[in-house]
């Protein structure tokens, strides 16, 4: 049964955000996440549905000021394919390679991804990692205004951010990353395609004269949304990227995790993962 | 009642108008609405691929695609590949390879190939094999798939019409 009293597919971001102000809406991207979760029942539609994969604001990537941005459309597929992805944000790249299967690569978007706020997301994690901002449009005083918010602090719980009703997520932000920064990321799952994250890792850091500076660590799905790792990032800090550092910094991680049992896996085992995942990535940190 | 609408869109070649609700999926309007029921229904959930169609030549799983989305598209189903000499090679390669059992996945693997070809015709097993990470088969333990497909690339993919 659907409530659905009208469909609506804008052109640009200006009348997406009018249509939003009315309230009650349902935004339709991919919809790999929209129409599996509505057929359960998990979702329920609004009084509007709005497709939105006709606003060409919404896609491609740019560079200015420092900051690459990533247009809310851009799909998991293009990620894989754009030279400044691929180039630029390597950790980015690597989740898109591990994510789902060709077909729903193809279809899924980057902005679902961050709304969608599964603490398994898969592109959630090298984000966080590097220190990305969402990019936020809405309507207010007749006039088309944005604000940034820190992926950290948008991303709330399960299915759960910070935007509001009225605002569409534009773009995701990331700012270049420093001279000398090398990040990877690392997940596991039962098998190697289509399989939504038992764990993930991603940790980047500057590796100068044999120190790590500015680490940055994140984890997937061991907390009710993909969270950065300050504790981990605190031992690591400064100091060689050698194995006892890592061994160190992986024993952290595992005490700094909070997952739960479910039916992929127990806490117990998400935990030793997270250990052994730790490990691997800085390992290949420490050597790239 | 859930509210319909019309669209309008390429479907094979031939453009096509249709209503369909708001919320109906691709597959089932192909399937129930419009009849065409070489894509298959497998799981509904976006895991097993036999539902793939192109969409402005990028395969989907038609099952999690809304219906509406195909409007103003290029749509080209199983049906649409079945009637284009240029994948005549990789058909009959399935058959020399006993890439076909029961033949529920075979649609969308079909689909599915004719975009891995597309986009690289002379992909490696390697690549042939994470081109097809999203069809399952319950039958032919994939080897026989995949040869098939290889046989193909090794050729080029295509043969000159
Ligand atoms: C078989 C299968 C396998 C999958 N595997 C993975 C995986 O390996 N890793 C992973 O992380 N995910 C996976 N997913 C989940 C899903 O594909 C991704 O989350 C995808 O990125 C969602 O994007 P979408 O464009 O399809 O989102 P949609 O379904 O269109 O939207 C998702 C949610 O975000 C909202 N939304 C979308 N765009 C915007 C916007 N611009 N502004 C505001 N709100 C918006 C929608 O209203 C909806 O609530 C999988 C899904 C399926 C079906
Ligand atoms: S029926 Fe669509 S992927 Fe299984
Ligand atoms: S041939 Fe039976 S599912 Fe593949």
């Amino acid at each position: 049964m659907s409530a659905i009293e009208r469909y609506e597919v804008p052109r640009d971001v200006e009348t997406a955000a009018e249509i939003l102000r009315g309230g009650a809406v349902t935004i339709l991207a991919g919809g790999t996440d929209l129409m599996p979760q509505s057929k359960a029942g998990r979702v329920s539609f609004g009084k509007v549905l709005m497709n939105i994969r006709r606003i060409p604001e919404l896609m491609g990537v740019a560079e200015a000021d420092g900051m690459i941005r990533i247009g809310a459309l851009t799909s998991i597929a293009d990620l894989l394919e754009l030279d400044t992805v691929g180039r630029r944000l390597p950790v980015l790249w690597q989740a898109a390679d591990q994510f789902a299967s060709g077909q729903i690569r193809n279809m899924g978007t980057i902005g679902g991804n961050i709304c969608n706020a599964s603490p398994a997301g898969d592109t959630l994690v090298p984000l966080l990692v590097l220190n990305a901002e969402v990019e936020l449009a809405s309507k207010a005083g007749g006039r088309l205004v944005t604000r940034r918010v820190p992926l950290r602090d948008f991303l709330l719980g399960p299915g759960r951010t910070a935007r509001r009703p009225e605002e569409l997520l534009t773009a995701v932000a990331v700012p270049v990353p420093p001279d000398g920064f090398r990040a990877r990321f690392a997940k596991l799952g039962t098998r190697p395609a289509l399989d939504i994250s038992t764990v993930s890792v991603a940790v980047g850091a500057v590796v100068r004269g044999g120190a790590a500076e500015d680490v940055r660590v994140a984890f997937g799905a061991v907390a009710p949304r993909p969270i950065r790792g300050p504790r981990t990032e605190a031992t690591l800090d400064g100091r060689p990227l050698a194995k006892a550092v890592i061994d160190a910094a992986a024993e952290v991680a595992h005490d700094e995790v909070t997952p739960i049992d479910d039916v992929r896996a127990t806490a117990w085992y998400r935990r030793q993962m997270i250990h052994n995942l730790t490990k691997e990535v800085l390992s290949h940190v420490a050597a790239a | 009642m859930s509210l319909l609408r019309e669209i309008r869109f390429t479907l094979n070649g031939v453009a096509r108008q249709v209503s369909v609700p708001v919320t109906m999926t691709a597959l089932a309007m192909l399937r129930d609405v419009l009849h065409l029921t070489g894509t298959k229904y497998g799981c509904g959930e976006g895991e097993c691929g036999a539902c793939t169609i192109l969409v402005d030549g990028r395969s989907v799983n038609s099952c999690v695609m809304f219906a509406v989305d195909c409007d103003g598209r290029q749509v080209t189903t199983i049906e649409g590949i079945a009637a284009d000499a240029q994948w005549q090679p990789l058909r009959e390669s399935l058959v020399e390879h006993g890439g076909v059992q029961c033949g529920f996945c075979t649609p969308g693997m079909v689909v599915q190939a004719s975009h891995v070809l597309s986009r690289d015709p002379h992909a490696d097993r390697q690549a042939i094999k994470r081109g097809l990470e999203g069809n399952l088969c319950r039958c032919t333990g994939y080897k026989k798939i995949v040869d098939a497909v290889v046989a193909v690339a090794d050729a080029g993919g295509k043969v000159a019409p």
